[in-house]
């Protein structure tokens, strides 16, 4: 049992920062810029592609830098041609266009390179275990994830509170004429940002693509938990984003590691009744719902406490 | 005025019908040929296009040609059924489908449908590759013929294979949460508490489908059950992340999987390195040592660029031209009845039979495994290097099941 | 959030004179007209089968606009209702078969409907509390919530594989077996025209303005003593019930039910139909509704790629006009009415050469780009002439087509810019325009 709990933990963690990597992007352009990003799982799936790509041309070290810069580059174009354009029909039109790039990336990848996935390796360098806890191996790769995810969470933290730059970035947000009249381009300073959050999607993806299956159908699998922990930790708060990323993380870890039911805590129904709704939710297990706790996690913290677990506004 | 148009349009479908005895056979192909299920729909479409040229090449069935006409469902149920319509439109009698328990549900039902409310105008369905029972027990139809061994045969070839192993001591179930897991996992338990009492089930987990991205949690949970062999139907990215978390975590056990073959599957087992330590349950593979067979295969990468992941989908075209010459008419009503237990050489040698009570095609099962390649081994998996290596067939009467369909016959 | 998004449809019942009275119910006898005649000229299966689809999505994206337009709440899983409905469509469809009631098939449609109304009344109250990003965000959580929970429920939901259903052994009404598709299409027909008529009836009651004015500003309905809450929650009602009948006509349709009803992806087209088509006026959404299903039927058969193009319409939309294919054609009836028309027609057509010059260049392009990736090689026929993917010729005239087409279609749309300034002034001296 204490094994259990150790590794269910310590995977819990894992996983938690692999979704802060993810989500720390979307949520500095949504706090910066009040955009909910439809295609930032989209920029986290280009990262892996640039990433297997790039591995094979000069090697995973420059590709971990060179890669998400490409990302930020097509996040910044983003802005400046559509974003920019759209923003005088409102949020909206806004969020419905990243809606629509999030389709046409998936088919763009999927068109250049198949829908089969890609043989995206670990490199060579990380590709040891680190440490083996109750016989169970941690590679390597994996605590270079962990690394990475808190130092870009306290980079971006200390970035903006403490300089003068998120000063003025924050200020952008909230009274961008005032900050026009400082003399600041307001316009660039939004690209920056929207190119910022979507290279930190893509190093996300050079980082996570390794570990987990690089093909095209990644972005819709890992898009919709992405908006569960923003949400869930308050929109456009990184810390709440942090701990919710830990929160999910970790109940859903746990949740896999039970195998309890109804059922088997006050015994089976009587079978002569034969199958109807109450015997299908008596014997699901708790591990089988694990993937939808998040879900119910969103929508309980939504009618509770509308601006999520950290966030001070509730749009 | 009415009684003209009548007259007209039945003196012009009667001249169709003359023109229509020198027209191809048209094969409606209905599976995901856009989506995240294409690269597999479109490995189906190569490889019945083969096929059909083929046979084709050889003069076609009854001196007419087959031409296969690719109907995208994006592996929707509602979709297959509009393409299935289509398929019809575009004069198609015979329609094959394999992705996709829930599409061949649909599809079943639609034909049923179809030929009851259309008489005359009936249209077969051969499923190649979708495997829940129920489609040959409790959902049964007249029209519906199964090339692919079902869920449960396979599992019945897998643990006669497995009761003769006696390292197996505790086995691990974890399924995908849908009828074709569950019929898993309920066959392994079943079979393997008849066959062998004294192995212990030390877990049977169902995890949502394809939703995964992370399995450490389940391999954890593998490994402190102490289990030395995993039996899994998972396929697709859940076949591959389980084998790549479970590499990670160093967790050593042998997989006995319906799927680990499927496209991307063998990329992802050479990642993780675990050689010989992957087991599949199939009707055929490229090694599998029947010359014919291995003839075929060469012949097949040669053309199509890719290995033949349905050797069933060659046994179905092959008895298709056998039922028709044999029935000597194109018409379904005739080739079904003449499909009904006709005995067939299958590609990879040995007799098959599809079975008149379900119409269930029953052939040789073979388990393989995944690993380095020896020297009369000549085929590898997408470039890796690596290839199947056969460790045991089933023969044809080793894999019968009973069935519980009650087929209403026209 | 919702401030900006639309004008309300008021300037279409401005001055109601008998001329005007008569072009609206013409339009809606002309409609039906159309609905009556069309499968006597296009009367193959899959012309039906077609037909029906659209039929369906019209009813489907009217409901979702209840919600979008009326009321300015973007649901990311409206779906959750089409798909109840047509499960409780399927379960009364089999309950009246084993029970013998006497109800004929046209009435199931009716408790889809509920099907979906009972739904919204459970779920509303709790979602429709706060507008906006929350409610945006609820929707998608509950959407996931209910796909994942119809896999776990299988006594109600059949699994993956769902329940099905057989139409023509319901009571028989006039007659009519519904097992031909035709009679199939006029059923959906006849609901849908019910349904229109009904959803339009509710634009104009004192509900339908009251939402309006919850969409534009919802302080100032609290302090004329509405609440904005019951408001948005009595229309989430109405879409649900709209939607849920949507859902008992598919049903009907297809004779099964199941999960992929509920999921995402139909959440997802109903978006785009209604958001394509327009959503500031009523037949905005079934312009897109006709559309998309067009499109999603038929470019499937032309192209494997179909994703990208719909990704690229719906950007296109997005960006170069906010208000759908119904924005586009409402702009020009000041110009009409002022008579001045005209003067832009001839710029329009001078801009549709090398506009559809881009255009094919682009298709070229992704078509070439697809195939030689995918390894088909098949070649790409467009408006009948062959190009092979691989060939040095197909790339050249695809930059050719892309880079000239793109320069001179600049220049002329500034031509139409120009045409259409000279004739809204004239439209605005006229008093057409405000």
């Amino acid at each position: 049992m204490l094994e259990l709990i150790v590794i269910s933990t310590l995977n819990g963690l894992l996983f938690g920062m692999l979704l802060f990597l993810l989500s720390s992007g979307l949520t500095v352009i949504f706090s910066m810029m009040g955009v909910l990003n439809f295609a930032h799982a989209s920029f986290y799936m280009l990262g892996a592609f640039f990433g297997y790509q790039l591995t094979k041309w000069i090697g995973f070290w420059p590709a971990l830098l060179l890669a998400p810069l490409l990302v930020g580059a097509i996040g910044m174009a983003v802005e400046r041609y559509g974003l920019r354009n759209t923003h005088k029909h409102g949020h909206v039109a806004e969020l419905l266009l990243t809606f629509g790039l999030a389709f046409a990336i998936e088919e763009i990848v999927a068109m250049m390179w198949g829908r089969s996935p890609v043989d995206y390796r670990v490199p060579a360098l990380l590709d040891f275990p680190a440490f083996t806890i109750f016989s169970t191996n941690y590679p390597a790769y994996k605590i270079f994830m962990l690394a990475v995810s808190i130092l870009i969470f306290i980079v971006l933290l200390t970035v903006l509170k403490r300089t003068r730059v998120g000063l003025i970035v924050q200020a952008a947000l909230t009274h961008p004429h005032m900050v026009g009249h400082l003399g600041h381009n307001v316009g660039r300073i939004f690209m920056l940002v929207f190119g910022v959050g979507s290279a930190l999607a893509g190093i996300a993806g050079v980082i996570a693509g390794p570990a987990l299956v690089t093909q095209s159908d990644m972005a819709a699998a890992l898009g919709p938990i992405l908006f569960v922990v923003i949400v869930f930790g308050g929109l456009g708060s990184l810390p709440g984003a942090f701990i919710a990323s830990l929160v999910i993380g970790l109940i859903q870890t746990f949740a896999v590691a039970l195998n309890g039911s109804l059922a088997s805590a006050f015994g089976p129904l009587d079978p002569s009744a034969g199958p109807s709704v109450l015997t299908d939710i008596w014997n699901v297990t708790i591990a089988q719902v694990a993937p939808i706790v998040p879900y119910l996690l969103l929508v309980i913290i939504l009618i509770v406490r509308p601006m999520g677990l950290m966030g001070t506004r509730e749009t | 005025m009415q009684k003209l148009v009548i007259a007209a349009t039945a003196a012009l479908t009667m001249v169709a019908g003359a023109a229509f005895a020198q027209e191809t056979i048209k094969f409606g192909y209905i599976d995901p040929l856009s989506g995240g299920g294409a690269s597999v729909g479109e490995g189906g479409l190569k490889t019945f296009q083969y096929l059909a040229d083929e046979i084709n090449a050889k003069g076609g069935i009854l001196g007419r040609k087959i031409e296969v006409l690719p109907l995208d469902n994006k592996t929707n149920p509602q979709e297959s059924l509009v393409q299935a319509q289509k398929a019809i439109d575009a004069g198609a009698r015979y329609i094959t489908q394999g992705n996709g328990s829930s599409v061949a549900a649909a599809l079943s039902d639609f034909v049923t449908k179809n030929n009851t409310r259309n008489p005359g105008k009936e249209v077969l369905y051969f499923n190649y590759a979708a495997v829940d029972p129920s489609l040959t027990n409790e959902k049964c139809s007249y029209w519906h013929f199964r090339w692919d061994a079902s869920s449960d045969i396979k599992m019945e070839a897998l643990t006669s294979y497995m009761k003769d192993i006696p390292a197996i001591k505790k086995v691990y179930l974890i399924n995908q949460d849908y009828s074709f897991g569950q019929s898993v996992r309920a066959d392994a338990r079943k079979m393997l508490g008849a066959k062998r009492p004294d192995i212990q089930i030390v877990g049977d987990e169902l995890h949502p489908l394809l939703k995964i991205t992370d399995f450490s949690p389940y391999v954890a949970k593998i490994k402190a059950s102490g289990a030395d062999s995993v039996v899994t139907g998972n396929w697709g990215q859940d076949i591959a992340l389980l084998l790549k978390a479970a590499a990670d975590a160093g967790l050593k056990v042998n997989w006995y999987t319906y799927y680990a073959g499927g496209a991307g599957g063998p990329t992802a087992i050479k990642q993780t390195g675990l050689d010989h330590q992957v087991f599949q349950i199939t009707e055929g593979f490229a090694n599998s040592g029947h010359q014919p067979a291995m003839d075929f295969e060469k012949a097949f990468r040669a053309k199509v660029n890719m290995s033949l992941w349905y050797p069933r989908a060659v046994n179905e075209m092959r008895m298709f031209k056998a039922a028709a010459e044999k029935a000597n008419s194109l018409d379904p009503v005739k080739v079904a009845a003449a499909l009904e237990d006709l005995k067939f050489e299958v590609l990879d040698g040995g007799e098959g039979v599809m079975r008149k009570d379900d119409h269930q095609f029953f052939q040789p099962i073979y388990i393989s495994s995944f690993g380095k390649l020896a020297a009369n081994e000549p085929f590898d998996e997408e470039g890796t290097g690596w290839g199947w290596h056969l460790v045991s067939k089933v023969d044809t009467s080793k894999t019968m099941v009973p069935t519980t369909c009650k087929m209403t016959r026209p | 959030m919702n401030a900006k998004m639309t004008s309300t449809p008021t300037s279409k019942i401005v001055d109601t004179t008998v001329g005007d009275g008569l072009r609206f119910y013409g339009i809606w006898l002309a409609g039906i007209a159309v609905l009556i005649v069309l499968p006597l000229i296009f009367s193959s299966g899959g012309s039906l089968t077609s037909f029906s689809l659209i039929g369906i999505a019209i009813v489907f994206a009217l409901s979702y606009n209840i919600l979008l337009g009326q009321t300015g709440l973007l649901s990311f899983g409206h779906a959750v209702h089409y798909g109840l409905g047509g499960f409780a469509a399927c379960h009364m469809m089999n309950a009246v078969v084993s029970h013998g009631w006497p109800i004929p098939l046209p009435f199931i449609p009716l408790f889809g409907g509920l099907g979906g109304l009972a739904f919204a009344l459970v779920i509303g109250w709790v979602m429709t509390k706060r507008a906006g990003t929350v409610f945006s965000m609820i929707s998608l959580g509950i959407a996931e919530l209910v796909a994942s929970s119809s896999l776990i429920l299988r006594s109600v939901f059949g699994g993956e594989s769902g329940i099905s259903t057989d139409r023509t052994s319901l009571p028989k009404i006039l007659g009519l077996s519904f097992g031909p598709q035709l009679q199939v299409y006029y059923l959906i027909a006849f609901w849908l025209v019910i349904s229109a008529i009904a959803m339009y009836a509710l634009t104009r009651t004192p509900l339908g303005r009251i939402s309006n004015a919850v969409r534009d500003n919802p302080e100032r309905v609290q302090f004329i003593g509405y609440d904005p809450h019951v408001v948005r929650y009595i229309a989430f009602c109405f879409a649900g019930f709209f939607a849920g009948v949507a859902g008992g006509l598919a049903a009907i349709n297809f004779e099964i039910a199941n999960a992929a009803y509920l999921g995402a992806i139909q959440s997802g087209l109903v978006l785009f139909s209604t958001f394509i088509g327009g959503v500031a006026f009523f037949f905005g959404p079934i312009l897109g509704a006709i559309l998309v299903t067009y499109l999603q039927l038929g470019l499937t058969s032309v192209t494997g790629v179909w994703q990208l193009y719909f990704g690229i319409i719906f950007i296109g939309i997005v960006m170069l006009s906010p208000g759908g294919i119904a924005g586009l054609i409402m702009m020009h009836r000041p110009l009409v009415r002022a008579g001045t028309l005209p003067t832009v027609i001839p710029s329009y057509l001078l801009a549709a050469v090398p506009t559809l010059a881009l255009a094919c260049g682009v298709i070229l392009t992704i078509e070439s780009i697809a195939r030689t990736h995918s390894g088909q090689g098949s070649p790409i026929n467009l408006f009948g002439v062959a190009f092979s993917p691989a060939s040095p010729v197909t790339w050249a005239s695809a930059a050719i087509l892309v880079a000239g087409g793109f320069f001179v279609a600049r220049l002329s749309w500034r031509r139409v810019g120009e045409a259409w300034d000279r004739a809204t002034t004239i439209a605005r001296d006229r008093g057409y325009l405000a």
